[in-house]
């Protein structure tokens, strides 16, 4: 009876953690087919041929698979909504954790939690009916679809995750070093600029990676908005082609196994590493400080 | 002294015109969805299917396709990501294991929605063979959700306080009785109230979808989990988009628009409501 029972207890132990070995199995999945399916172009096509700046997949002449001008593109929608969502966001968060009475955070907070939830998709057609047209007619431009309105709306899209870090990390902020602060004198927005803020920069630069990692990885919205070119652009009123949009783009239209196939892959393994990357340091920064968890 | 004071006012109300500003925005935002989509919305438009190449009709094939998917992705997602749970707040123990285990959560949540797209296009869809249909497209969306639903449940079991579990330890019940009669019960309504907010998300997402599931248009409905499906997020991305008359759908992308924010916010408050009775429930 007691090994019956000892043997169940161990049978259903070894079920629980398979099913939580299932994400490392995921996780090696996606970079095994990713990089396989990507990193088999230099099969095909020389190294130096996808780092030249003219993304042609069809043409009948001679494609060209160079990810330099998908790169600029995202790099350039990210700083625009990096820039455009820090100080807001990190503003907003200052304002809910030190000055907002409860009453007020429990009303400003839902809105936050609003934000967060719209797809992506009904961003993206938002900024095709609202902001466009706006940033057409402010800057007299011929189009309002380019990196400045792509950039814009991701911004917005990154600023619920920098709220809630952030948020967190200033709380966190031991309550002895804002009173030192204060008994020294200073005022109370003395003490939150330059002890609480300070104190939790670590965790609000955390909020900001955490940002950047979901701006460069959304794709919906930045395919609406942005125009779609893929040229390098020359300024945020150039339009601009992202590596999100490219895939989601081209890859319904091509064939199995093709060189553009494997092109398009490649864009993913890179976007994919990408994103580890800043995750993964973000993360680790928010462990050391025991935060976001 | 009373400069810097005025100072000070200055920054305050900086500080609150932004944070308004995020409420301005959002209130705006689903208040130009809601006057512009209520117009379209009748018992026609939620239950015919498109007609004319999407100028004319309904979107009830997307509706259906999108309850298909969320539909899937719940049966597929919830007992993996809450067995997870399980094993993180339960069983598991200080090691390498276990922070492999957390690592792998945490890269699966910043993992871009359009790589998923493309992982599922390439294990579900070509190797597998499930082909572009429901079962590809919720395979793809579960996995996107796995880690919002367990972190989501392992905060819902880590909230039942330990002596509930020493208590039963001490009466000689093994470790798994315990879980199952004692801790799993306490953690069932908050376990599910997070996966709710994940399925939420799964049910607005259109990259992962793009490239192992929706059609572009497909006026029956699905006869099975081997289909393609339409998808409301999907079609609000071609009548935006795609649509060679893209001023004269302007009503219909607002009404698609309409019923898919409902759908995901009406997800989001049956997820508030429930947590707010669950909290009345137990208090520890």
């Amino acid at each position: 009876m007691l090994n019956f029972r000892g043997c169940k207890e161990k049978g259903v132990k070894t079920v629980f953690l398979i099913t939580a070995s299932m994400s490392i199995l995921v996780v090696a999945m996606i970079f095994l087919f990713l990089g396989k399916e990507g990193l088999s172009i230099f099969k095909e096509v020389p190294l130096s041929s996808v780092w030249v700046d003219k993304w042609y997949p069809v043409s009948f002449r001679k494609p060209q698979f160079g990810i330099i001008p998908l790169l600029a593109g995202s790099l350039l929608v990210t700083a625009i909504a990096i820039i455009f969502a820090v100080p807001l966001a990190v503003g907003t968060a200052i304002y809910i954790a030190e000055i907002a009475k409860p009453m007020e955070r429990e009303f400003l907070k839902p809105f936050i939690e609003v934000l967060a939830g719209i797809p992506s998709v009904v961003n993206g057609f938002l900024g095709m009916v609202i902001l466009s047209p706006l940033v057409k007619k402010v800057f007299s431009l011929s189009t309002g679809l380019n990196a400045l309105t792509g950039g814009l709306m991701l911004g917005i899209m990154a600023v619920p995750t920098i709220i809630s870090i952030s948020e967190d990390a200033i709380r966190n902020v031991p309550q002895s070093y804002k009173q030192a602060s204060l008994a020294l004198g200073a005022s109370f927005l003395q003490t939150t600029f330059k002890v609480t803020v300070p104190a939790a920069l670590s965790g609000i630069i955390a909020s900001v990676m955490l940002g950047i990692g979901r701006v460069i990885g959304e794709t919906m919205t930045v395919m609406m908005v942005t125009g779609n070119a893929a040229i390098i652009p020359h300024s945020a009123f150039d339009s601009v082609r992202t590596m999100t949009a490219t895939i989601a783009a081209e890859m319904g239209e091509v064939p199995f196994g093709s060189t553009h196939y494997h092109a398009l892959f490649l864009v993913g393994f890179i976007l994919l590493s990408i994103t580890f990357l800043i995750n993964y340091i973000a993360q680790k920064v928010l462990h050391k400080y025991r935060l976001g968890e | 002294m009373p400069k810097k004071r005025t100072n000070e006012k200055i920054v305050y109300w900086i500080l609150r015109g932004i944070s308004y500003f995020f409420v301005l925005i959002v209130a705006y935002i689903l208040f130009d969805i809601f006057i512009k989509g209520i117009g379209v919305i009748s018992w026609d438009f939620l239950t015919q299917a498109p007609k004319k190449g999407g100028t004319a009709g309904g979107i009830l094939p997307a509706i259906v396709g999108t309850l298909y998917l969320v539909l899937m992705t719940i049966i597929i997602s919830l007992p993996l990501g809450m067995s997870s749970a399980v094993y993180l707040t339960e069983y598991a123990t200080q090691g390498w294991l276990t922070r492999l285990i957390r690592l792998a959560i945490s890269t699966l949540a910043g993992v871009p929605s359009i790589v998923f797209g493309l992982f599922g296009l390439s294990l579900f869809v070509i190797f597998f063979g499930f082909g572009a249909s429901i079962l590809a497209g919720s395979f793809t969306l579960a996995l996107l959700v796995l880690p919002i639903i367990i972190v989501a449940s392992e905060e819902a079991l880590r909230s039942v306080p330990p002596y509930m579990r020493e208590a039963s330890l001490a009466l000689g019940a093994t470790k798994w009785q315990t879980i199952y009669k004692n801790v799993l019960p306490y953690s069932l309504g908050g376990m599910m109230t997070g996966s709710i907010l994940g399925i939420g998300r799964a049910a607005g997402e259109t990259a992962p979808i793009l490239l192992t599931a929706a059609a572009f248009f497909l006026p029956r409905l699905p006869d099975s989990i081997f289909d393609q499906v339409m998808a409301l997020p999907y079609h609000l991305y071609i009548l935006a988009t795609q649509h060679p008359e893209v001023d004269k759908v302007r009503p219909l992308q607002y009404g698609t628009t309409l019923v898919l924010m409902a759908l995901v916010i009406g997800l989001n408050l049956a997820a508030i409501i429930l947590r707010m009775r669950i909290r009345k429930k137990y208090q520890w």
